[in-house]
């Protein structure tokens, strides 16, 4: 095969285009992460997409209250999800929660993976007691389950958004430390490494532009998962009663407030809000589940 | 061997003071430990009365011996809503939790072991592909969600389970278990079943894995040559080995299921410990919610020592390992 046309520079392949491609070779994860950019897309643009404010009490109509799927309205909206007890069209309410839940996600993940990230590559950089001092607090978080370490945090700091991703961030950090320290105690003998440290670069340039970079490709995985977990932890929490206040429901809080009247048989309160839960959660673990097949060196042939 | 065990005994007990010391300083020190043990109705004279009595006068490290010494004799405070000791309370609801527990195991191995040991022996029929999308579904899927649900389509459109309670209990050993008669247990067999799900989930992609890996073990290749049959070299050779994991993790999961059995208790309405605390949680009955989280540490540094030895009694390895140190 001859190219005879003036081609373009052939496209230099980096980390990034090669992680692209394969991750691409799977359509599924390609699936769940168009699925997810689409549910962030509803999140973020949340009040141009919904078809109501559901916090503006005075759109709200308690005589629309548990209307059926469908039905319409008595301000002519069509409710194509129901409303709940209060009226609010449950559509607008998912497409608010969702906002609330990615938020808490995301935010509380990224937080994670920040402290955990610090604190992994200080073990392993520093080793010694610091290490084992680091390590220790990190057995012990794991040994105990995050969602009754979450229910004690919150139990004792009360109700609210900011609490939530607090307690979030305290029962998963570990999982980011232990990761990072694996990966770090691997890079740190690595020749690069040898050569920054030959080179009497401060610790800071060294952990943070020579050592992190390496260390990113589990940390993403984990963080992805992590997610996903982060997100199913904050609605159970919510739907306990200790998570976001009532009047910033997330997913969970909304599952919880139709669960009084799932035993008439008004199912749609609860359901599709889980629904949406569910697809959210799916569509990140689908993705993270791919991305560890791509970064994990393990795996190629 | 002992010396392990001692360094691991050790290493126990040194958690439960290190939990100790953050428990007593969530509530001591950061909290005002009057408004977290003493009830809010109480006069002025009452307080004072508890204050001497809890040591609340005295500087801070004394508090945290008094504390010590009052918890290590298991006095951790009376419930306000109650008014029973908490360890009492908490001790009532425990064998209802326990029995959720178990019974959430026993509905993992049984649904499971069968469709892990298919999917591992035909990893390429429609049905184990099925098998292992369904394990994602089960990782993915919102427990607490999941169990509205279930009450939905079993109690409330077919009618068929009880949504909620323990149902009848039968008294053994002076503590009423559901599992002993058939209306408990059809009582007990959604909420179990809830919990159960995760669990399902693990055992499916343990046993998998397991089994393909030991299908290429020389013994197991040695045996088919000897001529056995397929069931013999499945269910002897096969299985017995992909057992000890799989025990292990579930082992391991003990502790997990009896905390998250705090939402499926909610969910159900089954009185055990996990319903208990989101009641004094939502009722700020604080004592029980101490109470409770001390309880919940000892149990759980005992569940992780007892692991650990378990296994160091079933895995030479994990031996070897500890000598040279």
């Amino acid at each position: 095969m001859s190219t005879t046309t003036a081609a373009p520079a052939p496209r230099v392949e980096t980390p990034f285009r090669r992680f692209v491609a394969e991750f691409a070779a799977s359509k599924v994860a390609v699936a769940a992460f168009f699925v997810f950019v689409l549910i962030a897309l509803v999140a973020i643009f949340a009040p141009w997409i919904a078809p109501q404010n559901p916090y503006d009490l005075a759109v709200l109509d308690i005589m629309d209250g548990r209307l059926e799927p469908g039905s319409v309205g008595g301000s002519g909206i069509v409710h194509w999800l129901g409303t709940d007890d209060q009226g609010r069209d449950m559509l607008s309410g998912i497409i608010y929660g969702l906002r609330i839940s990615l938020l808490v996600g995301v935010g509380s993940a990224v937080i994670a993976a920040i402290v955990g990230a610090v604190l992994g590559m200080l073990a392993a950089y520093a080793g010694g007691r610091t290490d084992s001092i680091i390590m220790r607090i990190v057995d012990l978080q794991l040994s105990f389950p995050a969602i009754l370490a979450a229910l004690m945090i919150l139990a004792f700091l009360g109700k609210g958004i900011l609490n939530v991703v607090i307690a979030i961030v305290v029962v998963e950090w570990a999982y980011y430390a232990r990761t990072v320290r694996g990966s770090a105690l691997v890079e740190r003998n690595r020749e690069y490494m040898e050569a920054a440290r030959c080179l009497a670069l401060p610790s800071h340039i060294i952990l943070f532009r020579h050592l992190l970079p390496n260390c990113l490709p589990p940390l993403i995985v984990i963080g992805t998962m992590q997610i996903a977990r982060a997100i199913a932890l904050e609605a159970t929490l919510s739907f306990l009663g200790l998570g976001v206040p009532i009047t910033e429901p997330s997913l969970g809080l909304l599952i919880a407030n139709g669960f009084e009247y799932m035993l008439s048989g008004k199912y749609w309160i609860s359901f599709y809000p889980g629904i949406a839960l569910l697809i959210t959660i799916i569509a990140i673990n689908l993705m993270g589940d791919q991305m560890r097949d791509v970064l994990n060196p393990r795996l190629k042939k | 061997m002992a010396l392990y065990l001692l360094r691991r005994v050790m290493q126990s007990v040194f958690v439960l003071v290190a939990m100790s010391i953050l428990v007593f300083i969530g509530v001591f020190a950061v909290g005002d430990p009057v408004e977290i043990l003493i009830s809010p109705d109480a006069d002025q004279e009452e307080k004072e009365r508890a204050i001497r009595a809890l040591g609340l006068d005295l500087p801070l490290w004394q508090q945290y011996f008094v504390f010590l010494e009052r918890a290590l004799q298991g006095d951790l405070g009376r419930s306000f809503v109650f008014n029973e000791p908490a360890i009492q309370l908490i001790l009532q609801r425990m064998p209802a939790t326990l029995e959720l527990a178990f019974g959430s195991m026993v509905i993992a191995v049984l649904i499971g072991l069968p469709l892990g040991l298919y999917a591992g022996l035909k990893p390429d029929s429609p049905v184990s592909k099925t098998i292992m999308a369904g394990s994602i579904l089960g990782f993915s899927l919102p427990t607490f969600w999941v169990g509205l649900m279930l009450i939905m389509v079993f109690a409330v459109q077919l009618g068929w389970l009880p949504s909620t309670g323990r149902g009848e209990t039968v008294e053994v050993l002076g503590v009423g278990w559901s599992f002993l008669t058939a209306n408990g247990l059809s009582h007990m067999l959604m909420p179990a079943f809830n919990l159960a799900l995760f669990k399902i989930s693990l055992v499916i992609r343990l046993t998998r894995a397991g089994v393909r890996e030991t299908m290429l073990m020389d013994y197991v290749k040695f045996a088919r040559a000897k001529g056995l049959s397929p069931a013999r070299v499945t269910f002897v050779h096969i299985f017995k080995n992909i057992l000890i994991p799989v025990v292990t993790v579930l082992g391991l999961e003990l502790g997990g299921t009896i905390a998250f059995s705090v939402v499926t208790e909610t969910i159900f309405a089954w009185p055990g410990m996990g319903k208990l605390i989101i009641d004094s949680i939502n009722v700020l009955d604080r004592p029980v919610m101490v109470a409770y989280l001390m309880m919940i540490v000892v149990m759980f540094v005992l569940i992780n020592l007892i692991v650990d030895i378990i296994y160091t009694l079933l895995d030479p390895r994990v031996r070897l390992e500890a000598k040279p140190a």
